[in-house]
């Protein structure tokens, strides 16, 4: 056994399970038929997608002023989207890396899927300020190119380019941590593939994994150096998303309060997907034994504390526009102006859904309610777009001259292209839940005996997880078999 | 070849593997290789595998990419091509490095992650297209599979693995 636990700790694994069932129930969704429910969703996203897909071409071919966009407020859903997008891209590697430096166990059942959101999260944010170029087929010139392959080196002082760095190398990581601690998993199903092709396919992304003593002594040290890595880079990369506000000169942007805020925020937004995704997956994939009650309830916890401190930013940003006096903070997305103002409705929504809602968790049976807690996640999905429509409308819409007051008016290609992220990334999320593992079930082993449901019982009995010895006969012996399987 | 043959012990418990493997040590027999379906603690110890010096090389890459971030950004930025960019201009590294602490940080870390990652799977001969090597498919299920060489000691080899809880033990000639 890798580590006592105590008894009065809820099991981590429910149910009578052997190291076997765990392989069984998670190579089940990968092996069996997808249901009528997948079908529906996976169309519906589909769609959604490739009508996303239709206003991005209409964008790219007519121009960026098919968008709701003007003089005043040069960017707006776009970037609004990129924001929310990376947010949500923040559980993932937050519950793999910052989780396993904590030595939190019960991330195991959850990170997969989480770290699988995130790298579709980023996907889709990715895709906008791509789009917002005007002219995608131009963005290299992101990269630090020698200048005859584009305009001049790029400029290190923007804080957009910090992005591109953040952002990339953000992506890249996450999917070689996600991809690593996939590989004994692929390996798993690989090894139990009955179809050729299936097994051709897994050997394939298994890379040949053998789970010799030594790979997996690599494997625990590549992935503990990785959170380490990983957990500096996850703050960093919604800290650079804000100064991409924060370094500018805009009354309501220019605040030092946004980098934790930010990072902060996106935390708590990226939980709430992760509440939303699992809510769903584990009915769907059978999954209930593994992502319990309890997974559901530490996660609320964690969106109790990061909304906490998302609402105190809020109360500082807005008793700052208050105090300072002046009549430019007025009209920053947090304040009495933009609370009683043209966007008073946005302004409401964000307290609404991202301060008020998520009070409810307090309450222990809420906490603990699947339901409830659905519910409360898509709230706050929706808080924390609206949290940063404020910040980049609102803050737009009132400059400092009367003649810079303008109002952004979305067309139907800013929502079509968000809706179809939103495709885009549930079809991605779909196809995950199909052919992926969607919980490691190799680390999940190593803690069914100090936190299985099965194990915990026999513990307090006294039983010893370890089973007695039964000595072969030597009849069982089989003499110069070759079982070399795989070889 | 003699050397060739091994036995193969299978095991459906880690910590009863975990007394084999110093029970197999303790009678000064060679432990070839042990596969796992799980990481199982203090079995590199046992079989007294060396620790693995992976975070060292993490640490070194790091500090490639830091390296390499601040070539860049001066010869980008100060060397190559200087520009006054908003009234600050690019006269000296030093003076510009605040705005350059997010690329030395990404690129850090880059280099880190990426270089460590790339060395594990070289040094444990994982990638693409490459074929699996474990001797029994259920290895990566519930079973674990201790490798020991034969050296004209079959017998004695087999009653010690017995009485260590081996559910399945198989001469095999390792091809």
């Amino acid at each position: 056994m890798s580590h006592y636990e105590a008894s009065i700790r809820e099991p981590l694994v429910l149910g009578d399970k052997s190291y076997h069932d765990i392989t069984e129930d998670i190579a089940k969704p990968i092996e069996g038929k997808a249901n009528k429910n997948w079908y529906i969703a996976f169309y519906i996203s589909l769609a959604a997608m490739l009508w996303g897909f239709g206003c991005i071409f209409y964008t790219v071919g007519t121009g960026i002023g098919v968008w709701g966009l003007n003089k005043n407020i040069g960017w707006a859903w776009d970037i609004t989207n990129f924001v929310w997008w990376v947010g949500i891209g923040h559980a993932g590697t937050l519950i793999s890396a910052v989780l396993l430096l904590f030595r939190q166990k019960w991330r195991m059942a959850i990170n997969r899927s989480a770290e699988a959101m995130t790298i579709f999260a980023v996907f889709q944010a990715g895709l906008f300020p791509i789009i917002h170029m005007g002219r995608p087929w131009n963005a290299y010139w992101v990269l630090p190119i020698p200048n005859q392959f584009g305009s001049l080196w790029v400029n290190f002082n923007s804080p957009l380019l910090w992005d591109v760095f953040a952002i990339s190398t953000y992506l890249s990581v996450s999917l070689v941590f996600w991809w690593t601690g996939l590989l004994p998993d692929f390996a798993m199903i690989r090894d139990r593939a009955v179809k050729p092709f299936q097994k051709k396919i897994y050997a394939l992304l298994s890379f040949g994994w053998s789970g010799r003593a030594k790979d997996w002594q690599r494997f625990e040290e590549v992935s503990l150096v990785l959170a380490g890595l990983a957990t500096p880079l996850v703050l960093s990369v919604h800290t650079i998303v804000s100064m991409d506000f924060a370094t500018s000169i805009n009354p309501g942007w220019h605040s030092t309060i946004f980098p934790p805020y930010f990072v902060a925020g996106a935390i708590f937004s990226g939980f709430a997907m992760v509440q939303t995704l699992l809510g769903i997956m584990r009915k769907v994939t059978n999954m209930e034994e593994y992502i319990t009650r309890m997974h559901i309830e530490y996660m609320n916890i964690v969106i109790i504390l990061t909304g906490g401190i998302v609402a105190v930013a809020y109360a500082t940003e807005f008793f700052i526009a208050w105090y300072t006096g002046s009549p430019y903070e007025n009209y920053t997305y947090l304040s009495v102006g933009a609370a009683t103002g043209p966007y008073a409705w946005a302004f409401w929504s964000l307290i609404i859904f991202n301060i008020i809602t998520p009070q409810f968790l307090w309450f222990k049976k809420i906490r603990r309610s699947f339901i409830w807690t659905f519910i409360i996640s898509i709230a706050i999905n929706i808080g924390m777009w609206f949290e940063r429509f404020d910040i980049i409308a609102i803050v737009l819409s009132k400059g400092h001259l009367p003649s810079t007051w303008w109002r952004f008016e979305p067309t139907f290609v800013d929502v079509g292209i968000f809706i179809g992220t939103i495709g885009f990334f549930f079809v991605l999320f779909l196809l995950y839940a199909r052919t992926f593992p969607v919980i490691a079930q190799a680390e999940v082993k190593t803690i069914l005996k100090s936190s299985g449901e099965f194990y915990k019982k026999r513990s307090e009995q006294g039983i010893p997880t370890k089973p007695a010895i039964v000595v072969l006969d030597a009849a069982s012996k089989k003499e110069d078999s070759d079982n070399n399987l795989n070889g | 070849m003699e050397s060739s043959k091994v036995i193969h012990a299978f095991y459906t418990d880690d910590e009863m593997l975990l007394d084999a493997v110093k029970t197999v040590k303790a009678a000064h027999h060679h432990i070839e290789e042990v596969f796992c379906p799980f990481p199982v603690h203090g079995l590199d110890k046992a079989m007294g595998l060396a620790p693995t010096r992976l975070a060292i090389t993490a640490f070194l890459y790091g500090i490639t990419g830091l390296g390499f971030a601040i070539w860049m950004t001066n010869y980008m930025m100060i060397d190559n091509w200087p520009q006054d960019i908003g009234g600050k201009p690019s006269f000296s590294w030093a003076e510009n490095m605040p705005a350059f602490v997010p690329i030395m940080f990404e690129l850090t870390v880059f280099f880190a992650a990426h270089l460590m990652v790339i060395t594990f799977y070289m040094r444990s001969r994982i990638w693409p297209f490459k074929d699996a090597e474990n001797p029994d498919p259920r290895t990566t299920d519930d079973h674990f599979l201790m490798e020991i060489p034969v050296h004209n000691n079959e017998a004695e080899l087999t009653s010690l693995l017995s009485e260590t809880g081996a559910v399945e033990i198989n001469v095999v000639d390792k091809h």
